[in-house]
This record gives C-alpha cells, structure tokens and sequence, in this order.
C-alpha cells in the first residue's frame, strides 16, 4: 500500500502496462482484420435478385455500401460474376433506386475454371449423344446437377490418377531409356503399348468429360451454354442451412490451402506458395546454421581477442542493419549471374543460352536470406558461448580434453538453445522478407513445387512462388482490386500463421532440448 | 625444511614467478611437493595460491596475459617443456574447483567424461570405472539407484564429490584442491575432509584453504603465502604449534580466534 501512495512511484508503472496493453490491441487488431477480411470470402452469401426502379433486374452478392462525403447518395456494391455475359464481375447501384431485394432459393452459383463465377439458374441439360437438350427446371434441376458433377469429379479423379501414376512415368522411363542409349527393344516396346492404352484410355476419359454441356440462364434472361467439365463447385447460397455454409465454407478454406492458383492467381489456392515459403525458409536455416555456429565459434573460442576481432564483430553487428534489398542485389549479382553463370557454362552448356543456375531459383534465394540473417545467428550463439562458465570449460580442460574436445563436448552442447534462438530469429526475419527475393528467384507463379519425385527430387534451380511475394503480386497487379482484396488479407494471414508454425517449431525444438538439459531421467 | 628431505617429491618447484599482465602475482617460488601426501597452501586472499595451483597444470595456458618465469618439475620433467601433451598433463594432475562444476549431463556421463576422452568406450569397461570412482569418492550409495538423472540435481555437496570421482576416474596422480569447501555446509565439508585423507594412500593432494582448522586436520605439510611469496613452508604440525615467523604467527592467531 505505502509503495502505492509515495509520491515519487507516479504513474509510470500504468504507462508502462499500458503501452504493452497497447501493442497487444495492436497485434490483436491486425490479427482481427486479416481473420475477419480474409476468411469471410470463403463465406458463401446468398444471392440477391435485385429489381430496380426502372425495371431492370439482375442478381448480385451484396459485399458493402459505401456513401461519398457531402453527397446524400448511398451506393451499394454487388458481385454479379457472369463476366462473360457482360463483361463485368461487379455492379454499384445507387441505393435509392433499388425497388426490391430477394433471395430465390434456386439461385445457383457456379465456379468455374475460366470466366469466374455463374450467378443464375440452370434451364437445361444438353448431353452429347443425344439429340435433344434435356429441360430442368425447380429442385430437379439442382439433383441432376448435383448427380452430373459427381460423375464428373469422379472423371476428373480417374484422368488425373491415370496421367500421374501411368503415362508420366511411363514417358520418363522411356526418355532415360532413350538418352541411356542402351535401349531393349522388348522393353521399349511393352512401355510404348502400356503408355498407348493409358492414352486411349485417357482420350476416352476426356470425351466423357466433355458429354455434358449446361444451359444457364442468368436473370436478365440471357442464356449461355457452359461445358460441365469447367465447372468446379455448384452451390444454392439461399437455400443452405448454416451446416452447408460451415461446410462449404471449410472445403473453400482447405480448396484455398491445398490447391494451386488459377486465372492468374485471383481464383484457386496457394499451395505452391505455402510449399515454397516453408521449403526456403528449411534451406536457408540449414544453409546459415552451419556458417553462423562456425563464425561464432571461432569469433569466441579460437580467435585472440584483439582489435581486429572487435572490429569485425562490430561489422557483423552492423551487416544486421543492411537493408535488405541490397542484399538481393547481392545476390543478384554474385549468386545468380557470378556462380550461376559459371555454373551453367561447366556443368549446363547443352541447355545454353536458356539459363540453368544462372537465373534465379530456390537455391540462390535460399543463400541470399542465409546470408541476411547470418549476422542474427552469429550473435545469438557467441552470446550463448560467452554465457557459458568458464568453470565449466576448465572442468573439462581439467580432464585432460583438449580445446576441441571441451568444445564439441562441453561447451556447444551447452549453447545449442542459444543457438536455435539464433536460428528463431533468423527465420522469423527470413520468412517475411520479400524485397530480396524478387531479385533472385521468386516468381509470380510456379505451379510445380521445387520437391517432387522425379530425380534429384529437390530442384534447387527452380523458380518457386512464396506467400509475401503472392500477396504483394496480387495486391499490386492491378485489375479486379475488389476480388484481390479478400485473397490478399487470406494470403497475408496465411504468412502470418506459417511464420508463427515455423517458430514455434523451433521455439519447441529448444524447449525439448532444455529440458533434457536439465533433467534428463524425464 | 628439512623436515621432509625424506619424502620423496612430486613436483619440483624452482623460481617461479608469474605475472599478469605485468602485475606479479608470484615472486621467486621455490618449493617440493612431496608424494602421497596432503600439502596445503594457506595465506590471505589474492596472495596467490590459486595461482599457484593452477600453474602446476597449466591451465595458465588459456590466458594470453600471463608471463611466467621458472620452472616446475613433475616427476623429473619439466612440464613447460615444448614436447610436454598438456591434455595429458592435466589428466594426471587432476583440479577441484572452489564452486561444483559438474557438466550438464547424468552423474554417469559426468564420471565417465574423462574416460571417454581417453578413448575407452565398451560399457562393461565405463560401468566398472564409474562404480569405483564414485565408491572412491564415497558417493556410490548415494547416488547408485540415479546414475542416468541429471548431475544437476545433486546437492552442492554432492557436486564436489561427483567432480572429485569424476577426476579421479582418469587415475590422476595428483588432486589439486581450490577451496573445495568452502562453498559446502559443514558437514559437507568434513565428508570432504574424510574423503582428502582416504585419497591419500593413492595419490598426491595439494590444498588452497583459508580454513585453518581444516589445514591443519588434513594436512601433512603447510605451505604459507603471502603478496605471492612463499613465506614459510614446514610440516603442518610445526607450522601451526611453533612458526617460525612473526608474519605467519600474526596470520595463523588472527585466522584461528
Ligand atoms: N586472470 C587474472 N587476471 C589478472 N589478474 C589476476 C587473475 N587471476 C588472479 N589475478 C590476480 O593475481 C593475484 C593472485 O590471485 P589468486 O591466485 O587468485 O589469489 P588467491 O587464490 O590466493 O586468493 C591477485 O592479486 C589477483 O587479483
Ligand atoms: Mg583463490
């Protein structure tokens, strides 16, 4: 009590909390809006038929309404889709001239490959092998539909499946047979027929595909006819029960994570650039460990400590403090053109003038943030040597190890947390650097991943996609803003979670390694 | 000190002075160390007994400040001489410091460290040194159902037994002693007194204490330092009845009451 009325102890222990009260609104904030923006676009809203003053209907999402300062007007902003009907995805309308709002349960909403979303109904079926389109109208419509895209997704699964564990492999047998030179003809012969009925087969496949055509009809009464295989999701917002909307919203939310980006990154998922964000993220740390814990080791351990050695630990320090931009130039330079090209000239001449190594790639990005976040893991650890008691290091010199010994024995099992605090740091830093990367090898889509499994299974030449850069790329290219929007808080939230999965990956690492240090019968 | 011309030495210490940084920290020491038995240094803080100590294995090597004149025989050689293995040198003159310093690892790790290090790895081997270094160190009941915990769990005691065992697992042939008491509560420190004067049949010890009581219970000779000189150097029984001189007589009363 008596603490709390002396004069002197003031206000600043609530200025303190609240400035952490602060920072964490802050944090929360930023969380709050990315969630909130981002994950309510996998929402599936109802569909309006709205009917103007003049008599012109049309059917529409409602996302927003916005007034213009000193102006009484409200307008509202509605996601139309249809883009190829009229060319527009969107509509404003003045809110005033608005007549009537409703919400048909038999609004479709289709997802399409190409042209983005349907927004109408389905009238009829036309089917290949038969003369007549077949007429739907009502809850009929909706189970045929239902029925034919199954049918069509099963399709989908079984060409899928075929081209992937059966003519792809297929072909590169025969291609390494081939370029092997040392080709059996009986061999060669069974592959060629396995790989010319998977092929008929697929033709098959594709001509099933293909048997459905639909007949839309949007609410303006303009038909349009759209193959069945281009359609990738149907739904009835208006007439799904909050069950179907969680589902659908949790299977759009798994599609977004699990799939590639399509119609130029705005529709799709960002799976390459999930992969490609955390498989630089593992190279670099294992590229700058080594390096750093090496630095570290010898600023500390071996080098006499004079002038010289304060004078580069001081650079390091500072090399902290480079923007990183500089360093992509960096690696721009040395990296990709320096050691990539010469790389290409020795080992990659055949495929010359088209560059191997000598463009950027997973690698040269990898080594450019190793060697930005080199200086975060080299203070890290020479901290975490210099913590260590010299008791420590004279109880093991007093045993007759040498100074090699006492290091690798005592002294780095020792400072190994310090050294994984070096590595959260550096992975922290690397996972949200962008700038650097669009130097040296990120690209703005790279569907196929830097690991699969045709040999060496890692292409370190590869170009990959990495969520900063998808984010900054969707935000910035112009074009639909409104449809970019949702997908750029998505993406950035995304960034946000697989930054905090990475250190808490590492932050547990640690812990585990802790706690073995201390008590090592648990 | 002529009283122990008879025994056998051990080191031979002749005109050692050391400086650090050019600030002496020893003038002029020349001084035996007799064998199998219990030798203590004693004297006023920062006379220079650590010192000392740790000069009789080098581990002065470490510290580029330190220049060193003199030299320091071990059983005939000198042990600053080019060809000398230091590691193998401090395997035999083994070092107890003043705070515990077991290694983060299980008191059978922690025993078997040295072992290792010597290249002895089969388990049979390991377990046998492990059990008789720790009986040495009259730790073995106390610890024999928790080899595999954490060395840090044992009490502070316990530690300066466990570094003691630790070293003597490697069969040094000499045990130098930096205070290693007087972090300890008594009864601590007179396990550790019990365990000095079981060692000594074995080995060679050589104590720094600032415990007179404890010098002259364990000890067979006295060694008394001051400013990092030697002053007076006689058996432990004389020294602390009949000094020979005034300033060891001043320190010996004014530590003893
Ligand atoms: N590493 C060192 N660097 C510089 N001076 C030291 C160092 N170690 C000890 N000294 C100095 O040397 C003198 C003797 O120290 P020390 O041998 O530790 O004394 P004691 O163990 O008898 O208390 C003291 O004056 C001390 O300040
Ligand atoms: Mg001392």
């Amino acid at each position: 009590m008596r603490l709390w009325s002396r004069g002197s102890e003031g206000g600043w222990p609530w200025l303190a909390a609240g400035s952490v009260a602060l920072s964490l609104l802050a944090l929360l904030a930023l969380l709050v809006l990315l969630g909130s923006r981002g994950l309510v676009h996998f929402w599936p809203a109802p569909v309006e038929v709205v009917t103007l003053d003049s008599g012109e209907r049309f059917a529409g999402q409602r996302m927003r309404q916005e007034r213009v300062a000193g102006d009484p007007q409200t307008d509202v902003l509605y996601r139309t889709g249809n883009r190829d009907l009229d060319g527009n995805y969107w509509r404003w309308v003045d809110a005033d001239v608005i007549d009537t709002r409703q919400r048909p349960d038999n609004m479709l909403v289709l997802e399409r490959e190409h042209w983005g979303e349907f927004l109408g109904r389905l009238v009829a079926i036309r089917q290949s092998d038969a003369a007549t389109p077949l007429p739907l109208s009502g809850d009929e419509a909706w189970q045929v539909l239902s029925a034919r895209l199954e049918r069509v997704e099963a399709l989908r699964d079984q060409h899928r499946q075929l081209s992937d564990e059966v003519i792809e492999p297929v072909a590169r047998r025969l291609v390494a047979l081939r370029s092997a030179g040392k080709a059996d003809p009986a061999q060669q012969a069974a592959l060629i027929e396995r790989w010319e009925t998977a092929h008929q087969r697929l033709a098959e496949l594709d001509a099933a595909l293909s048997r459905d055509t639909l007949i839309l009809e949007s609410v303006e009464g303009r038909r349009l006819e759209q193959p069945l295989a281009g359609v990738l999701a149907a739904w009835q917002p208006n007439a799904m029960t909050w069950m179907d909307k969680l589902f659908h919203w949790a299977r759009g939310v798994g599609a977004f994570l699990s799939e590639g980006p399509r119609a130029g990154n705005l529709e799709g998922g960002v799976w390459p650039a999930i992969f490609g964000t955390v498989m630089m993220v593992l190279l670099m740390s294992l590229i700058v460990t080594p390096f750093g814990v090496l630095a570290a080791i010898y600023l500390n351990e071996v080098a006499h400590q004079g002038p010289l050695i304060r004078l580069v630990r001081i650079a390091v320090r500072n090399l902290a403090g480079v923007p990183s931009i500089v360093y992509g130039v960096f690696g721009l330079g040395v990296f990709v053109y320096g050691i990539g090209g010469q790389l290409d000239s020795w080992f990659f001449s055949d495929s010359l003038p088209s560059p191997t190594f000598g463009t950027g790639g997973l690698l040269w990005a990898s080594l450019t943030l190793a060697l930005l976040t080199l200086p975060v893991v080299i203070v890290a650890t020479e901290e975490g040597l210099a913590r260590i008691p010299v008791q420590q290091r004279e109880g093991a010199l007093a045993l007759g190890a040498t100074r090699y010994e006492m290091l690798r024995r005592v002294v780095l099992p020792m400072a190994v947390p310090a050294m994984l605090t070096g590595v959260i740091l550096a992975v922290a830093r690397a996972a949200g650097e962008v700038a650097p990367l669009m130097l040296v090898g990120v690209a703005r889509l790279a569907p196929q991943l830097p690991l699969d499994g045709e040999f060496p299974f890692l292409h370190l030449d590869n170009k990959f996609m990495h969520l900063g850069y998808h984010v900054y790329n969707i935000g910035f290219q112009g074009g639909d803003v409104e449809r970019a929007l949702p997908l750029v808080y998505a993406t950035a939230l995304l960034l946000v979670v697989v930054i905090v999965v990475l250190n808490l990956t590492a932050i547990s690492l640690r812990h585990h390694l802790r706690a073995r240090h201390r008590a090592l019968d648990r | 000190m002529t009283d122990f011309t008879s025994e056998a030495s051990c080191f031979e210490v002749e005109g050692l002075s050391l400086a650090y940084d050019g600030k002496p920290a020893l003038r002029d020491l020349t001084l035996r160390i007799p064998r199998q038995r219990v030798t203590a240094f004693i004297g006023p803080s920062g006379c220079g007994k650590s010192t000392l100590l740790r000069v009789l294995n080098r581990l002065h090597d470490l510290n580029e400040d330190v220049s060193r004149q003199g030299r320091v025989v071990l059983a005939g050689q000198d042990i600053h001489a080019p060809d000398v293995d230091v590691a193998e040198l401090r395997r035999r003159v083994g070092m107890v410091f003043q705070t515990p310093n077991p290694f983060p690892m299980s008191i059978y790790d922690n025993v078997a460290f040295g072992v290792r290090l010597q290249g002895i790895k089969r388990k049979r081997v390991l377990d046998e040194i492990v059990e008789w270094s720790l009986e040495s160190a009259a730790l073995w009941d106390e610890v024999k159902d928790r080899l595999h915990s954490s060395a840090w769990t044992l009490s502070g005691g316990q530690q300066q037994r466990l570094v003691i065992a630790r070293t003597l697992a490697v069969q040094p042939e000499v045990l130098l002693l930096d205070e290693p008491a007087s972090a300890l509560d008594p009864i601590s420190t007179l396990k550790i007194e019990e365990l000095i004067r079981s060692l000594k049949s074995r080995l060679t010890l050589v104590l720094v204490t600032h415990n007179m009581q404890q010098a002259a219970r364990v000890s067979d000779y006295t060694a008394f330092l001051q400013d990092g000189e030697l002053i007076e150097y006689a058996a432990t029984d004389n020294l602390f009845t009949n000094p020979r001189l005034r300033r060891t007589e001043n320190y010996i009363t004014g530590r003893m009451s």
